[in-house]
């Protein structure tokens, strides 16, 4: 499912709203937790997941085919941890 | 640095903000986005966001593992496992931040 897809499905099942506005709402959440992890921020969303920012240092790292030895920078990476209830909605029914 | 936790009360302010639906129903979207994210993992089925990044179902199989307190072997049964692919424009967005700038100029 693409975010157009997904767009698609709300407003299907949401008649009253206009699509332009389910397309903001898609747009505004999204946009809120990038914010929020570009702050460092924690965004917890129970029983669904939580994204986090992880830092990595800088370390020495090689070229795999070559063998050379490059620094490479250190970074920060957002981090997702799927929420307890999602984990097991995965898990029952489909190819069990 | 003060790292703040954002809920569902925060992102559902934003979308009240944003939208100008009544505050119940921004809350109400905002559950309807992701439920319907969670019905689409639950079928086994991906779910890009562009800009943001993707979600993805991740079939594991059995294996062997070993309680780490007992060092007794337990088998670890197949199942399905969840892994986010954060987009390239996310993260150089999180990394041009007041984050990345923690790198120190060079």
């Amino acid at each position: 499912m693409t975010k157009s897809e997904l767009i698609a499905r709300l407003a299907e099942k949401n008649p009253h709203l206009y699509q332009r506005d389910v397309e903001r709402i898609v747009t505004t959440i999204f946009d809120e937790i990038a914010t929020a992890l570009t702050r460092g921020d924690r965004v917890e969303l129970r029983g669904f997941g939580a994204f986090s920012v992880k830092r990595r240092e800088a370390r020495q790292g090689r070229n795999p085919r070559t063998g050379a030895q490059v620094a490479v920078e250190g970074k920060t990476i957002p981090f997702f941890k799927t929420g307890k209830q999602l984990r097991e909605r995965l898990n029952v029914g489909g190819d069990e | 640095m003060t790292e703040k936790t954002i809920t569902r009360a925060q992102l559902s302010e934003a979308v009240y903000q944003e939208v100008g639906l009544s505050r119940n129903e921004s809350a109400d979207l905002l559950e309807a986005v992701l439920g319907e994210i969670a019905v689409a993992l639950s079928r086994g089925e991906a779910v890009k966001i562009s800009s943001f990044g993707s979600f993805a179902v991740r079939s594991k199989g059995e294996r062997v593992g070993r309680n780490p307190k007992t060092g007794e072997e337990v088998p670890i049964l197949p199942r399905r496992v969840l892994v986010f692919r954060p987009s390239q424009l996310l993260k150089k967005r999180i990394n041009d931040g007041p984050l990345g700038a923690r790198k120190g100029g060079k």
